[in-house]
Order: structure tokens, then C-alpha cells, then sequence
């Protein structure tokens, strides 16, 4: 059998290590969240380019603004979360080192099954969380990352797992570093945006509970997030540069079926669900961008848009007979 | 398909100059002329497009969950017998043909005649907007979205000429109210065309992406056919085991190629949890271009096609096809050769087909068996326990009688017509074996296997073009989503004591994603500098 089973069983522990150093990071973001209060609310305190006459409204704040309520060290909370952050760090480099030993042991490109997407599109969203982090300060999308990463590791490692092996003739292909790599990039940007879509709705119903004078149970998260417009705006900007680089991804995809299937499209139902996919983020771009939609309505449809690519990353290669099905189980 | 200006950046005030007509419906006459014209902007509103973009979306659905014919018709069959009262519903629905069906035409269609009435004539409000000046500095520059002021001893042309000069080296398109530079009072700037131009490339790619997918399916054809080794065939439409040709496809456009296969080999992993997992295919093939070229080699993979003047040949399958010597009853061969059998497990390769022999006397013959390549006997019978031919065995049932062949009616070569055959015995061969029919009906001879390959030739003439225009959708993408489109004005007023009051204002055409914020502050900055600001001053 090819393929090295030390470097294999390495990769597997790393894969393990992984998820347990992303979940202590969970708790760090959790505990941030339990603690530090208000925090991110307070609008941009560093915003002193507040300008004279009509200037933006407060909540139309910047992220990189938003969160920059100086952060004071003794607060608890706040290490918390730092710490948090470098955990993530951290765990992204355990799980970076389980797809090269992963892709070593294999002696292949590292994304040929489901147990590999999936570990693929785990880092793809934690790298996407770390350039968030680093360039608009967003710890409060840690817990809201790493949660459905967590989960997806936990699948990759018991339901999903195959054992390293070679590839299916018709995988074995440069494309596959292409296209899949595109998909796998774009899924990050998705999962992120579709956190801070979903954070949006947590603030939106926050507010509009509190509004009619009721209490809501959620107001330790929602007091500790940023405005909902800061919300709003990072889901776009993370779909508008995602949008494109899936555009790609099937383009390479119809390309590479092309080579190996006699036509570049063929509603097989994989394609099919990209397409999908694809319609309902330009249905986003569309409304957002032209329409001037904004709010609740636009980011229920940031997340119908990752349900679809969720179901076609797993329901189509799980439930439904096509091409792609050799990715599966 | 933006196709209102983009609003997201309110409120723009009401004495700025916009480019972009707002229509005013005042045909108070509603003839005919009037509803063709309601209807021909209800189908071009963004409204609309919207609607009919998540409805192609919606559309797609039951295409990709129930079995469709062009994909797998053997599951489409299958759904039938599975629920015979639901079936013929949905077929009568187009629910098995969905990509075919007229009303999912119906949509992709009304959907780029919308998109091609709003991009079209946007096209040229834009190519006109490219060759135009930004327009005039609004009376009050305070009421902007983004202003500020500051004041300064140059003198108000100085400070419009060094605003003008700061703004220009940061490639902002600029005008003036003085084009000489000495008794100026405003300089307008505006930057940032390329996200309508990045758009519309977007929006007018995908109309013509659907124009050679189009093309592809009219001018080009696609044909199967089932090649066993030392085999071959002409590009003719009666060479093809399938045909599917383009609606304008003229058959003699053929290729004239003609190719013939040597040898198939494929290779699967021997051991371990993905044991029986292929590894490798390839069909070593010698070609001819035409008739008059000499002939050539090549080995045929997945994933690398042959392609010969425009078509391409593709290795879609595989599979057994045993050999065999039937005799008859009067002791004459009358059969030997291959005859393709079907795998009807990809894992194991059991393979199933049959044998017709209907010159035999004084009866036909007919044989229905399966191939097993790895033969192993289980409680359930005999079957394949991996692909590669290790041990390869033939069980087949002989029957004799009427073949069927003469009714007029084209039957499968797959299948047997039983109903006037009586069976005679079943048996299982290796390659030499003999199995000799009771009363004196003659014998078969298992001699020993070849393996087909399935081809697929693809002519599709719009395929350069589709990829080039999805090149430049997604070129057209990146542009326009990286892109803002904004105007900065500055104006400079005599104000008291001799000094100047310079007041800039920014107002962002389309900032989706935000950002203008900062834009405009560090070029707030940046002006201030340039036009010597007393802040800047008493810091000196």
C-alpha cells in the first residue's frame, strides 16, 4: 500500500491536537464574551476623524473602529481573549502541519475525499478568521468560527475518515489543485461572512426585543458585539472577495470536466448546486450593492447561501448519485 | 445588473448633479404603446431580475435531486417503477428533463433579455460618462456626506491649483472653473470609473457566455461508442453505439478521422482498505487524422483527451468482453469472437451480457451469462471479488429456439429475447473450457477475453469562446467589486481678514463595502498640506 503510515498516524494526531487547541480557544472566546462587557459598543473611540457637518452615523462605524475601545489590561475578559487569539494562531499551525503531513504521506495533494475537504475547508475558515483578526480586530467571530470548525474536525476525524490512499483516476489531475483549492478558499470566506450574518441576526433580534421593552436572554452576547451596520459590512466585504474566487472555482471546475468528462457543463448535481450557490451570493451582491438592501433580509440570504454550498459539500456527495459521488464515503 | 445608481450612500442632497436620469412616468395615455413600454421596464427592473435570478435558482432544485434522463436514464426508469402513480406526473411536468424543460428555458431566457435591457443601454449612458468632465462643485459642500474646512493665507486660486494638482496626482479626474489656474474658485474630482466598467464587462460577459454555450449546442455534436481492443472505428454517424449531433450539425462536417485500439490497461490498488480502487487507465490507440495522413500513436487517459482537428476524444469507461467459439449442431463454427459485456458493479467488474448466435443449426442459439474477473464462489452464487481479470470465469445459461431476430424489431444487443427459447443448462467456464449443449445442439468454447474501452468524441465549436468570456466575467468581478466610485470637491472663498476658507466635500458613488471614510480623511489630510492650512502652519 503507498503511502507512509507513520507520517499518516502523524497527521492524525496533529488532526486531533488541532481541534483540542481550537476548542481551549473557544473557551477563551466564550469567556470574553461571559466578561467584557459593552466593550465593542462604545462607538469608535478612536474614530477621531469624526468630521465636520453631516457625518456618517456612529453604528456606521468601521470594524477596524469599532473595536478599538483601548483595551484595558487588567481586564480579564480581554486576556481572554487575546489569549484566545493565540491559540487559534496556534491551533492553525497544527492543523497547517496535519495537511502537510496529510499530503506528504499521501504523496498527492492533500484534498482527494471528504475527510480531506472537510479539513481543508476547516483551515480555509480559520485562515479566513486570522486575516479578519488581524486586519478588523474581530475577536467576537472567534467563538462563532470555530465552532462549526470545531465540529467539521470532529466529523473529518470519525464519520468522514479515510485512511490515506492514492486517487481515483479521474481526481488525478493539476485541476485538482486548482479548482478545489479555489473552492476551498472561497468556503472560507463563506463560513466567515456567514458567522457575522449570523451575529447580525443575534444584535438585530437584540435590539428589536429591547426596543419593545423586553428582556432578552442573549444580551451578554449582544452587548459585547459591534453595531449591526459593522456586521453587515464585514459579511459583505468577506463575500465580495469570496464571490469572485467561487466564480473561479467552478470555472476551473467546468474546465478540468472538460478534460476528463467530454464537456465543460453537464448539470451533473454537483454542478448544479455551485450554480445554485453562486446565484444566491450574486442575489446578495445584487441586492446589497444595487438595491440598497440592508438588514435582516440580506443576511437570512448570506445564509441560504452557505446552506447551499454546505449541502453541496456534503448532502450531494452523501445523498445524491453524480460524478462527484467518487469524492465520498 | 446594477441598474439603479448605487444607492447605498444616503442622502444624496438634493442639488447635486446626478448623471443618472430618474424616470418620471408621465404617459398619461396608456395605450398600447404605454403597457409594452410598463412592461419592457417591469422586466428590466432590478426587482424583476432579482425575482428571476432566485427563481433559476429555485428551478434548478429538482434537477439536481431526481434522476435525470440525459444524466442516468437507467434511474429515471428505475423512479418509474419505484413510484408508477408520481412518475408520469413529473415527466408530464418536465421534472426528468428539467434543463431541457421549456418553462426552465423560460426563466434563463426572460432573465437575460432583462439583464441585456438594463446592460445594454447602460453601456453607452457609461462609454458617454467616460468622456465627460465631473460635474460642478454643489453650492454647499458642508451638507455633503463627508466634509470639512479649513482656512489658509494662500490665496483662493492658489489653494484651488495646488487642490487641483494633489488630486490629479492621485489619478482623480478633475475640472475646474478655471482651466488657467489663476482665478479658480472649485476644483471637482471624480475617480474610480472602472467599477462601472469592471460591471458592465461582468453583466455583458455572461450574455455572451450564454451565446456560446449556445453555439456549442447547435454547431456541435457528441458521439459514444464502445471499442473492444483490436477494434477500431471511423468518425461516421453510423460508427456510434449514440449519436446526440447539434440541431444545425451537418453531418458531413465529420472529422474524417479513424482510430483503432491496441490495448487497454488499467491498474487497481491490490491491498489495504482501498484495495480494488483503479489507479490507472489507458487505452494505447493508433490514429489517423485523415485519410491521407500517416498513422499515429497515442495513449489515451482520463483527464487527457485526444483532440483531432477540433474534436476531441475522451476515455469515458471500460470493461470485458470475453471471447467465444460457438459450434452448431452440424459441427460448424458458427460464431467466434468478442461480445462486450457490461459491468454492473464498478467495485468487482461482474459483468453481464449475451451471446446470440443465430446462424447455428439446426437451431439458434442464445447464451446469457456474466463475466467475473476474480471469480469466487459464495453462499449466494458466484460473483467477482476484484476488477483485474486474476481469474476470469464465464457462467452462462444456454438456451435454444427463436431468437427473435427476424420480427422486424430492433432489439438490444444486451439483452435476450427468452420468450421462444427453451434453456438448456448453465455452467460455469474458465478460459478453454468447453461446455457442450444436450441434443446434439453443438457446443461453446470459452477462449479467453479482450477489454473494450469507451469513447466519447466531443465536437463543441463555442468552447474557446465560453471560456474566454467567463475569463473576463470574473476580470469584470474583481474589478468591480474592488472598486469605489467617488467624487471630492474642493472650493476656495476669500474670507475674513484677508485669509481663504477652503472647504472639501466627498461624496462616494457606490462604497458598498465602506472604506470611504478613511479615503476621504487622509485626503482631507493630504488637501490640507497642499493648500499650506494654518493648522499645519503654527505646527511649522
Amino acid at each position: 500500500m503507498p503511502g507512509d503510515l507513520g507520517l499518516a498516524g502523524l497527521s492524525d494526531g496533529l488532526m486531533t491536537t488541532a481541534v483540542v487547541v481550537y476548542s481551549l480557544a473557544m473557551l477563551g472566546y466564550a469567556g470574553e464574551f461571559a466578561l467584557g462587557r459593552g466593550r465593542a459598543r462604545t462607538p469608535a473611540a478612536a474614530g477621531t476623524r469624526v468630521l465636520v457637518g453631516a457625518g456618517p452615523p456612529a453604528e456606521d462605524a468601521l470594524p477596524e473602529d469599532a473595536e478599538t475601545g483601548r483595551p484595558r489590561p487588567r481586564d480579564v475578559g480581554v486576556l481572554l481573549g487575546r489569549a484566545a487569539v493565540a491559540l487559534t494562531v496556534l491551533g492553525w499551525a497544527f492543523h497547517l502541519t496535519q495537511i502537510l503531513t496529510r499530503g506528504l504521506a499521501a504523496q498527492r495533494w492533500p484534498w482527494g475525499n471528504m475527510h480531506e475537504f472537510t479539513s481543508a475547508l476547516a483551515f480555509s475558515a480559520v485562515t479566513a478568521l486570522l486575516v479578519l483578526l488581524y486586519r478588523h480586530r474581530v475577536r467576537y467571530l472567534g467563538l462563532f468560527v470555530l465552532l462549526p470548525v470545531v465540529l467539521g474536525l470532529e466529523l473529518a476525524s470519525t464519520v468522514l475518515y479515510t485512511a490515506v490512499g492514492p486517487l481515483v483516476p479521474a481526481l488525478n489531475s493539476y485541476w485538482i489543485a486548482i479548482h478545489v483549492t479555489a473552492a476551498v478558499i472561497a468556503a472560507g470566506c463563506f463560513t466567515a461572512a456567514s458567522a457575522a450574518a449570523v451575529l447580525y441576526l443575534v444584535v438585530d433580534r437584540y435590539e428589536r426585543q429591547r426596543s419593545l421593552g423586553r428582556t432578552v436572554g442573549m444580551s451578554g452576547i449582544a452587548g459585547a458585539l459591534p453595531g449591526k451596520e459593522v456586521l453587515d459590512r464585514l459579511a459583505y466585504r468577506t463575500l465580495a472577495f469570496g464571490f469572485p474566487i467561487w466564480t473561479f472555482a467552478i470555472i476551473a471546475g467546468a474546465i478540468w470536466a472538460e478534460a476528463a468528462w467530454g464537456r465543460y457543463w453537464g448539470w451533473d448535481p454537483k454542478e448544479t448546486w455551485s450554480f445554485i450557490t453562486w446565484i444566491v451570493y450574486a442575489g446578495y451582491l445584487h441586492a446589497r450593492v444595487t438595491a440598497g438592501w440592508r438588514g435582516r433580509r440580506l443576511a437570512i440570504v448570506a445564509l441560504i447561501g452557505f446552506g447551499c454550498f454546505l449541502f453541496n459539500f456534503f448532502g450531494v456527495n452523501i445523498w445524491v448519485v453524480g460524478l462527484h459521488s467518487y469524492a465520498g464515503l | 445588473m446594477s441598474r439603479q445608481p448605487d444607492t447605498d450612500e444616503r442622502p444624496i442632497h438634493p442639488d447635486l448633479p446626478d448623471e443618472w436620469p430618474i424616470h418620471r412616468d408621465d404617459s398619461v395615455a396608456f395605450g398600447l404603446r404605454g403597457w409594452v413600454r410598463w412592461g419592457w421596464r417591469q422586466l428590466t427592473s432590478m426587482r424583476t431580475a432579482l425575482i428571476l435570478l432566485f427563481l433559476l435558482a429555485v428551478a434548478a432544485i429538482p434537477g439536481s435531486l431526481l434522476p435525470q434522463r440525459n444524466l442516468n436514464p437507467q434511474r429515471v426508469a428505475e423512479y418509474f417503477r419505484q413510484y408508477p402513480d408520481l412518475a408520469p406526473v413529473l415527466d408530464r411536468l418536465g421534472m426528468f428533463d428539467v434543463f431541457a424543460a421549456p418553462w426552465f428555458a423560460a426563466i434563463y431566457l426572460l432573465l437575460f433579455i432583462s439583464l441585456a435591457g438594463c446592460v445594454i443601454p447602460r453601456t453607452w449612458r457609461h462609454a458617454v460618462a467616460l468622456l465627460d468632465r465631473p460635474p460642478a462643485a454643489p453650492r454647499h459642500l458642508s451638507r455633503l456626506p463627508y466634509a470639512d474646512r479649513w482656512e489658509t493665507e494662500a490665496t483662493p486660486a492658489e489653494a484651488v491649483a495646488a487642490a487641483r494638482a494633489e488630486l490629479a496626482g492621485l489619478r482623480f479626474r478633475t475640472e475646474t472653473d478655471s482651466p488657467d489656474g489663476r482665478s479658480g474658485s472649485w476644483v471637482a474630482a471624480e475617480k474610480g470609473y472602472l467599477r462601472e466598467t469592471g460591471n458592465l464587462l461582468f453583466h455583458l460577459a455572461l450574455l455572451a457566455l450564454l451565446f456560446a454555450v449556445a453555439a456549442g449546442a447547435l454547431f456541435g455534436y457528441r458521439g459514444n461508442i464502445l471499442v473492444v481492443e483490436g477494434d477500431g472505428f471511423a468518425n461516421t454517424v453510423a460508427a456510434y453505439d449514440k449519436f446526440d449531433p447539434g440541431r444545425v450539425f451537418d453531418p458531413r462536417g465529420l472529422q474524417p478521422f479513424s482510430l483503432h485500439l491496441e490495448r487497454f490497461q488499467a491498474s487497481y490498488i491490490t491491498s489495504g482498505p482501498q484495495r480494488g480502487q483503479p489507479q490507472s487507465f489507458q487505452a494505447r490507440l493508433r490514429y489517423r487524422p485523415d485519410l491521407e495522413s500517416p498513422e499515429r500513436t497515442r495513449t489515451l487517459e482520463v483527464n487527457h483527451p485526444l483532440e483531432i482537428d477540433g474534436a476531441k476524444v475522451y476515455l469515458l469507461g471500460h470493461g470485458y468482453a470475453p471471447t467465444f467459439e460457438v459450434r452448431d449442431g452440424a459441427g460448424r463454427v458458427a460464431f467466434s469472437g468478442a461480445v462486450p459485456f457490461l459491468p454492473q458493479d464498478q467495485a468487482t467488474f461482474t459483468s453481464e451480457g449475451v451471446v446470440k448466435v443465430p446462424d447455428a443449426q439446426p437451431k439458434q442459439l442464445g447464451f446469457s451469462g456474466f463475466f467475473t474477473p476474480t471469480t469466487v464462489r459464495t453462499d449466494r452464487g458466484i460473483t467477482s471479488s476484484f476488477p483485474a481479470a486474476t481469474d476470469p470465469a464465464v457462467t452462462l445459461l444456454a438456451q435454444a429456439g427463436d431468437l427473435g431476430l427476424d420480427g422486424g424489431f430492433p432489439q438490444s444487443v444486451y439483452q435476450l429475447d427468452t420468450r421462444r427459447l427453451t434453456r438448456l443448462k448453465a455452467e460455469l467456464l474458465r478460459p478453454g473450457d468447453t461446455m457442450t449443449l444436450p441434443d446434439n445442439l453443438g457446443s461453446i468454447t470459452f477462449t479467453g477475453y479482450r477489454e473494450w474501452a469507451s469513447l466519447q468524441v466531443t465536437y463543441d465549436p463555442g468552447r474557446v469562446f465560453a471560456l474566454a468570456t467567463a475569463a473576463l466575467a470574473v476580470i469584470g468581478l474583481v474589478v468591480t467589486l474592488g472598486m469605489r466610485r467617488r467624487r471630492v470637491w474642493v472650493r476656495a472663498t476669500p474670507g475674513e481678514g484677508g485669509r481663504t476658507v477652503v472647504e472639501a466635500g466627498g461624496l462616494p458613488r457606490a462604497d458598498a463595502g465602506g472604506g470611504f471614510a478613511e479615503e476621504f480623511s487622509t485626503l482631507a489630510g493630504r488637501l490640507r498640506s497642499v493648500t499650506r492650512a494654518e493648522t499645519s502652519r503654527a505646527e511649522e
